[in-house]
């Protein structure tokens, strides 16, 4: 007897009755097993860079992700970075903590792929030798996790000379020092590297693994044995980033009559203040000087009227349409309210996955935008002239947002967010263009229960912003953290030494002078 | 789609993804599958809406030679041979130009061996002095159990062949390979640097990528490594027939009707004794293909991507009502139904897109069955069997009937199950008179009975 079928109230998924709590993928799940992603490469190769990007879009189209980072571990072990000679290779006492960096390292992609949902683990570190390789097979062999390596080989000295700049000079590792010094030793630490460096070979010792060669950064790939879904996506992903420096604009189309009248939806044309945004847009488009600026627009008269006023040729994505609001369309908040007091109530509950009836939910544009997203990373500089939810969508894209958060980003209109990509992240400016406009942002309501519980499932298509490190930042009072465990007692004790104790501090410049403050990424703006 | 591009104009098109049109050439010794990529592509891209054509020098020397005799014509040291062959390729070269600079195509893929460097320098050439982008596919490949198997499943059967038995033949095409291996220079890491090429291993457990310039190449990379020649078949079916389409109303998400349910359990009857190993099974979101999945008993998965097209306005009318309430509509749909799109519903060009992704996957998959609907799976159906835009809408997907497609020699066999269950039908030909003031019953022609 087939079973009886039930659809749930917030996604509109047929599913098996006994089963609708269950929240349900908006495609197939294609990634049983997890996988390990291995980098492998010289230091300041773009490991890290790749590592938290790809991460970021995995994790956006609702692949938990996350990444390990074994400089972090690292820098947790050993608080006070010293020179380069930590990294000689004959520097054994540094090379056993190194050691059990990694296998903690391990321990926690372990954890976090069996027990905590994850279903792809980055394991962002050299992994230069076959030995260390050979490790982390095994480790993935023990596990049942697929592995995937992503190297990065690079010989341009403008290339690595300009990373280190970008994110070397500023890291923890040299707070104390200039950027001169800074950029001397991180040089000395690549020579560390290169002695024992075995790249992988695709002709003989590792032809048997599946993996990716990123060549002078995009330049030339070398793609061995891809073994499913993930691989390709992740292979085709690498394959259309790149670094050139660029500017991507993302705004709404002009206040529209219906934006007026609060109306969802529809397709409606501009009014007469949305006229004079798309004029004041031109302008600013203009003084904006840009080089080669490509349009981009949905296939709604509001967003392709607003682009009519650039006088610059501009090409429509039916892919960047608003959110179908089905039943709902055209109509006004309260009018839904009236009418379907019940799907009203159900979207607040759980704005991400609600799906209007014979409509769309947040989960379903994710997959719709997923194309022009790809796109958007083949292109250098781009304006985008949308609507509120598809550009949340996008925003989550760029600035790292989970499912939960979405929703509720703040797009309003007649404002255009400058996205400028810098460091690993995105500097993000709000730009307002100064002509007034009705404001058509709900937020999350107070009085609302929150619905099922944001665990993490492993069959579910939610966007998650790329968790935290494991490590936790360094803070100089806390001395009760339990040791690493399976670290010999000495190198445990070392983790529990505050600052002032160094035994680590080796010949070699030391490199320490008056501090000034930490890590400066540039985070993205809220 | 073939014949679906409005030649030049980039405000029609979704994405205009190639500024100037591409030169695909395809590069590689004989029986390295340079043909089968050829067709493949050609089929991928024109479903996709970018209006391809291959151009293989094969054919060429065959409609100038008439009659083959050995592999001796390919011989290098025979003058005679080299005079033709190179006035074949030529001659080709000279159909590209046409069809890229006159005729409206966007992308030329250049069939032949290509392997000397030499050849390769005239073709950029010719591409640079055309306006021409120029993107190499080359096969590599040593295994002789491939090759072997590739001389079987298309060289034996080739006009070059009609009069030979098989040994005869592979002996034969075997030297004809050895006329081209001394001579053969395959593109060299550092020589072709600055050449924008995908250099395929092995069938495809290697690939070399280089210099990807634009979102086409992205796009064609991305198709070659997701495809495989692994025997396998795809089934392809409707759910069984549903409340709505006794009614003869279209779209809607009604569950299934008495007999779709019989359908169902002989669906499962059917699956069983193919026995088919490792057996997906995919369906919509929406109720009726769920339904007819829940009865194999078997896992599936859903794809909101393989919904029915969204008739929009007209969802859940018959065909009667949107004559009576959309008249103007409903004839426009006769005159281009590949493009036309239901006022705030969808094109069948939007499904093409859409499903897109679907295809890409299917493309990975092996065994697989789709339990999807008419529209749907007329354009999956159209991906496989190469139809163009025009013949697309009207492909024949009637209810309770199984397509089985197996992939051989450079196409997809199909075979045509019946599961003896009756049920409505619901296709509805392209009528005579599809002009906007045509009467009532001019325009309800072709309507299909129902309830």
């Amino acid at each position: 007897m087939p079973r009886e079928l039930t659809q749930n109230r917030i996604q509109k998924i047929w599913v098996p009755t006994k089963d609708d709590r269950r929240r349900a993928a908006g495609a197939p799940n294609f990634a049983n097993p997890p996988t390990v992603i291995v980098m492998v490469g010289l230091p300041a190769r773009g490991k890290t860079y790749m590592s938290k990007k790809l991460t970021r879009y995995l994790n956006w189209i609702g692949m938990p992700t996350k990444v390990f980072n074994v400089g972090e571990y690292r820098r947790e072990a050993v608080k006070n970075y010293s020179s380069y000679d930590f990294f000689k290779p004959d520097n054994e006492y540094a090379v056993k903590i190194r050691q059990q960096c990694a296998l903690a390292a391990l321990r926690d992609v372990k954890s976090y792929l069996k027990d905590e949902g994850g279903q792809v683990a980055v394991f962002d570190a050299t992994n230069t030798t076959r030995e260390r390789r050979d490790m982390i097979l095994k480790f993935g062999s023990e596990n049942s996790f697929k592995v995937f390596f992503i190297e990065s080989v690079c010989d341009d000295p403008n290339v690595i000379a300009s990373n280190i700049m970008e994110v070397k000079v500023s890291c923890p590792d040299y707070r104390d020092c200039n950027k001169t010094e800074a950029m001397l030793d991180f040089h000395r630490r690549i020579e560390c590297y290169k002695t024992s460096y075995q790249p992988l070979d695709p002709d003989q010792h590792d032809r048997d693994l599946s993996f990716i060669k990123v060549i002078d950064v995009g330049r030339r790939f070398l793609v061995n044995r891809i073994q499913d879904h993930i691989q390709s996506k992740i292979v085709y992903y690498l394959m259309n980033i790149h670094v050139q420096p660029r500017t991507i604009y993302l705004c709404r189309h002009g206040e529209s009559t219906d934006n007026l009248e609060g109306r969802l939806g529809g397709d409606s044309g501009l009014s007469p203040r949305g006229k004079q945004f798309s004029a004041a847009l031109a302008r600013f488009v203009e003084e904006q000087q840009l080089k080669n600026l490509k349009v981009w627009t949905s296939q709604l008269c509001r967003s392709i009227q607003t682009a009519e006023h650039l006088g610059v040729p501009y090409e429509q994505w039916k892919a960047l349409n608003e959110i179908d609001a089905g039943l709902c369309e055209e109509m006004t908040y309260d009018e839904v309210k009236e009418k379907f007091p019940e799907e009203f109530a159900l979207r607040d509950e759980d704005k991400y996955y609600y799906r209007y009836p014979a409509g769309e939910s947040y989960q379903d544009l994710v997959q719709r935008v997923e194309p022009v997203i790809m796109e958007l990373e083949r292109q250098e500089n781009v304006l985008v002239i949308c609507h509120q939810a598809v550009m949340r969508c996008l925003l989550a894209y760029f600035l790292d947002k989970s499912a939960d958060e979405m929703p509720y980003l703040k797009c309003p209109l007649h404002t255009v967010l400058k996205l400028t990509p810098v460091a690993y992240g995105c500097k993000v400016e709000s730009i307002s263009l100064n002509v007034e406009a009705v404001n058509t942002h709900r937020d999350r309501p107070e009085e609302v229960k929150r619905g099922p519980g944001t665990l993490i499932r492993r069959n579910s298509v939610t966007p998650l912003t790329s968790p935290e490190s494991n490590i936790k930042k360094p803070r100089i009072d806390d001395l009760d953290e339990a040791p690493i465990q399976e670290l010999p007692p000495s190198v445990a004790s070392l983790a529990l030494c505050s600052p002032s104790h160094l035994p680590l501090a080796l010949a070699g410049q030391d490199l320490r002078r008056s501090s000034s403050g930490c890590h400066d990424f540039l985070q993205p703006c809220q | 789609m073939r014949g679906s591009c409005h030649p030049k104009n980039t405000r029609d098109r979704a994405v205009c993804m190639t500024n100037c049109p591409t030169l695909i050439v395809t590069v590689g010794l004989p029986a390295r599958g340079k043909t089968y990529i050829s067709k493949k592509l050609t089929r991928y891209l024109n479903w996709i809406g970018v209006p391809t054509k291959e151009f293989n020098v094969g054919q060429y020397r065959r409609e100038c030679l008439k009659i083959y005799k050995s592999f001796e014509f390919f011989r290098p040291d025979n003058e005679e041979g080299l005079k033709i062959r190179r006035q074949c390729a030529t001659s080709a070269l000279n159909d590209v130009r046409q069809y890229l600079s006159v005729e409206g195509g966007q992308v030329a893929v250049f069939d032949a061996t290509n392997t000397t460097r030499e050849r390769r320098g005239t073709i950029v050439k010719f591409a640079e002095q055309n306006g021409f982008k120029v993107f190499f596919v080359e096969s590599v490949c040593e295994d002789p159990d491939v090759i072997a198997q590739n001389i079987v499943q298309v060289k034996l059967g080739s006009p070059d062949y009609l009069h030979c038995n098989s040994e005869e033949a592979i002996e034969d095409f075997m030297k004809r390979i050895k006329c081209y291996e001394s001579s053969y220079q395959p593109l060299d890491e550092v020589l072709d640097r600055d050449l924008s090429y995908i250099k395929i291993m092995d069938v495809g457990r290697r690939y070399l990528v280089n210099r990807v310039v634009d979102h086409i190449q992205s796009r064609i990379v991305y198709y070659l490594m997701n495809i495989h020649i692994t025997p396998r078949s795809i089934y392809l079916c409707r759910h069984g027939e549903s409340d709505l389409n006794i009614k003869g109303r279209i779209g809607g998400d009604s569950g299934l009707s008495a007999r779709g349910k019989e359908f169902a359990k002989h669906l499962r009857k059917f699956i069983q004794e193919q026995n088919i190993k490792d057996l997906k099974v995919w369906t919509s979101q929406m109720k009726r293909t769920i339904q007819t999945a829940e009865c194999l008993g078997v896992p599936y998965e859903q794809w909101k991507s393989l919904n029915e097209i969204d008739a929009g306005v007209c969802e859940e009318m018959m065909y009667e009502e949107i004559q009576e309430h959309y008249p103007l509509e409903f004839a426009l749909r006769d005159q281009d139904k590949y493009r036309y799109r239901y006022p705030k519903g969808e094109s069948y060009e939007d499904l093409v897109q859409r499903l897109e992704p679907v295809i890409m996957e299917l493309e990975r998959q092996e065994n697989i069955l789709v339990i999807c609907h008419q529209a749907v799976m007329r354009c999956l159906l159209a991906y496989f069997l190469d139809k163009t835009a025009d013949e697309l809408p009207y492909l024949n997907c009637p209810l309770h009937t199984v397509l089985k497609l197996t992939p051989v020699a450079y196409g997809c066999k199909v075979e045509s199950v019946y599961l003896g269950v009756d049920s409505v039908n619901t296709h509805r030909d392209r009528p005579e008179n599809v002009n906007v003031q045509r009467s009532t019953e001019d325009a309800l022609q072709t309507v299909p009975a129902h309830f």
